[in-house]
């Protein structure tokens, strides 16, 4: 009998749940079609409003190639601006930023990505360097450190595991507790070409390694004798940003170029050969819709 | 009168053999289709293991296979993991993990032994009631709040005590491993014991054991195959375990350790760390990661299977 009953309602709760699902599924479909007609006439509105000049009849491939690093931040983009204009295909492919300059001088991408600055001989080929990022990274250590400011090379010989005693940066004597990020992190490899690790002898074998930004902070403000490095957006109270090479880490002196812990994400291209549907992708990235990309995936806005 | 009723009861009785026939039908085809239910269940267990072994084993081989391949030597005896050049190292972290678990068992397994004893056979029913809802609990917890238990006590009590400028160390995941394996061997071990047979503690207490002495002496050792399956369980729950490991193992991109206060990095905190991220040869070297833990799960279940069989034949 129990049992019986059991099925029963078991059967009846299915039975329910079926229906209504069924139910909103049909009110969905039509509140859909309804307002579908709105929406349409909306979004033409909305991009003749903003996006005039290039609304309409856009169309083709626009060949992206170049850093890795701007990935996460340049699909998601990419998915939106498709979304927008559906008749223009957008192809990306990470090759690394000097590959993707090396293609935007040869004229074989529509844009070269790149999460560096453009090189002297690179933009007397004609390249523009248009920014739609930074990225800035930020040397964090224990609210409790004397220490305020360290240099790249000083950064270096730590990570590398030249100096392993506070006292040799003028602090206290006490061994430095490296934190380092898991070998597929982007912060990690960008940090690692910035400070020139690889010249000062590859990451220290003592170092600690977290996996992501928030366990490098969390390390680093329970230790006091640790040093990490996390993107800007984690800098709180619990952990103190040292200034490097005596400029503060903050978004300002990242995108005038101070701060050397940073670096731009910018498309190179050669102006006269832009093709329209790439010059609007391009102009799209500096959108506020856009931008939010930059910010979700920790960088820094342009404006 | 008489015959029509005769008639009736006849028609009656044919009519309920008939009734009773169809059902039989309906029934031998309700018994074929839950039958099938049940192999498809049973089925469903046995493809996902060949599955997950096929797909590991077929991608964790192939950076070993072909042309460009790493060397399999290298990989397996070298003592440095640093995807960035190329350089791929799990000696550092078998020894790891197998360090690990090592400590977890040496403390592990008495205090587990211990507490099952002292259930089954000594606490008054009363304790029993409060002892047993706790290591059921214990059981229950999600390995990422062991984890978090940790980093915010055990890592900084280490960090007192220790040498080194930090607590991140074996001895910290020795500490939590220990903690997440005792259920495991409490629940057998207590099982194991509970089915050792009155008579024997009667013999020895007859004879004049004290009850110690019988607990050592009789009781235990006739449940030894159990402990021995908890020990082993115990240790397939030590070397999987991932994400606690991972939050207070320090990880460090090579060296051997050689004291409990150094860091280690076990394989599966390897491969979780970095999974996210990696592609091409680093990824595959993931998976050929889990292929040397796949096959030290795969050794420790045979070993498994050999002692309950060994405790079957007596």
């Amino acid at each position: 009998m129990k049992l019986k009953k059991l099925l029963a309602f078991g059967l009846i709760a299915t039975m329910t749940l079926a229906f209504t699902a069924c139910g909103s599924k049909g009110n969905d479909t039509a509140a859909d079609e309804e307002t579908k007609t709105e929406e349409q006439g909306n979004t033409t509105e909305e991009a003749s409003e903003d996006t005039n000049s290039d609304s309409e009849g856009l169309s083709g491939t626009v060949v992206i190639t170049g850093s890795t690093s701007v990935e996460k931040i340049l699909l998601d983009m990419i998915d939106e601006f498709q979304a927008i204009n559906p008749d223009v295909k957008i192809n990306y492919t990470g090759t690394g930023s000097s590959a993707g300059i090396q293609d935007a001088i040869d004229g074989v991408n529509s844009l070269g990505a790149s999460s560096r600055e453009l090189k002297e001989e690179e933009t007397s080929q004609g390249l523009t360097a248009d920014a739609f990022a930074y990225d800035g990274i930020a040397v964090v250590v224990h609210p409790s450190n004397e220490i305020a400011d360290i240099s790249l090379e000083d950064l270096a010989k730590i990570y590398s595991g030249q100096i392993t005693n506070w006292k040799d940066l003028g602090g206290k004597d006490s061994e430095i507790v490296v934190v380092s990020r898991e070998g597929a992190s982007g912060t990690r490899g960008a940090f690692e070409e910035l400070i020139k690790l690889e010249d000062a002898g590859g990451l220290s074998e003592g170092a600690t390694v977290v996996e992501g930004n928030g366990n490098v902070q969390t390390g680093v403000a329970g230790n006091e004798n640790s040093i990490g490095y996390v993107s800007f957006s984690f800098i709180d109270e619990t952990v103190k940003a040292l200034t490097v090479g005596g400029v503060e880490a903050n978004a300002e002196n990242a995108k005038a170029g101070d701060y050397k812990l940073s670096r731009p994400f910018l498309f190179a291209y050669k102006a006269e050969s832009l093709t329209p549907e790439a010059k609007a992708f391009v102009e799209f990235t500096k959108t506020d819709d856009a931008q939010a990309y930059v910010e979700a995936h920790g960088g820094i806005k342009i404006n | 009168m008489e015959n029509n009723k005769n008639v009736i009861d006849k028609q009656a009785h044919t009519d309920m053999a008939e009734v009773r026939m169809k059902p039989n039908r309906v029934r031998d085809i309700v018994e074929k289709i839950i039958e099938t239910i049940f192999l498809l269940c049973a089925m469903a267990s046995v493809i996902s293991v060949i599955a997950i072994i096929a797909f590991v084993f077929w991608k964790g081989l192939t950076p070993f296979l072909g042309d460009n391949s790493y060397s399999f030597g290298a990989f397996i005896t070298g003592t440095k993991w640093d995807p960035g050049n190329d350089i791929f190292g799990i000696f550092y972290m078998i020894v790891g993990s197998v360090f690990a678990t090592i400590g977890a068992i040496i403390f592990g397994v008495p205090i587990g032994i211990l507490t099952a004893v002292y259930i089954a056979e000594i606490a008054p029913k009363g304790l029993v009631k409060t002892i047993k809802p706790a290591i059921e609990l214990l059981a229950g917890i999600p390995s990422v709040i062991y984890g978090a238990f940790g980093v915010g006590v055990i890592v900084p009590l280490v960090n007192k005590i220790s040498p080194r400028p930090q607590g991140e160390s074996l001895l910290a995941v020795i500490c939590v491993l220990t903690v997440m394996i005792l259920p495991t061997i409490i629940n057998l071990t207590e099982a194991s014991i509970k089915a050792v047979p009155k008579s024997y503690r009667e013999a020895s207490l007859g004879l004049g054991a004290s009850k110690t002495q019988t607990i050592f002496q009789a009781v235990l050792p006739a449940a030894k195959s159990g402990i021995l399956s908890a020990t082993v369980l115990g240790i397939g729950r030590a070397i999987g375990e991932t994400m606690a490991v991972m939050m207070i193992a320090g990880n460090p991109i090579g060296g051997i350790p050689s004291s409990i206060f150094d860091k280690i990095r076990p394989l599966t905190s390897n491969i979780s760390m970095e999974m996210g991220y990696a592609s091409g040869r680093h990824q595959e070297m993931l998976f050929a990661t889990g292929v040397v833990l796949f096959i030290f799960i795969m050794v420790v279940n045979i070993t498994l299977i050999k002692i309950t069989n060994k405790a079957g034949e007596k």
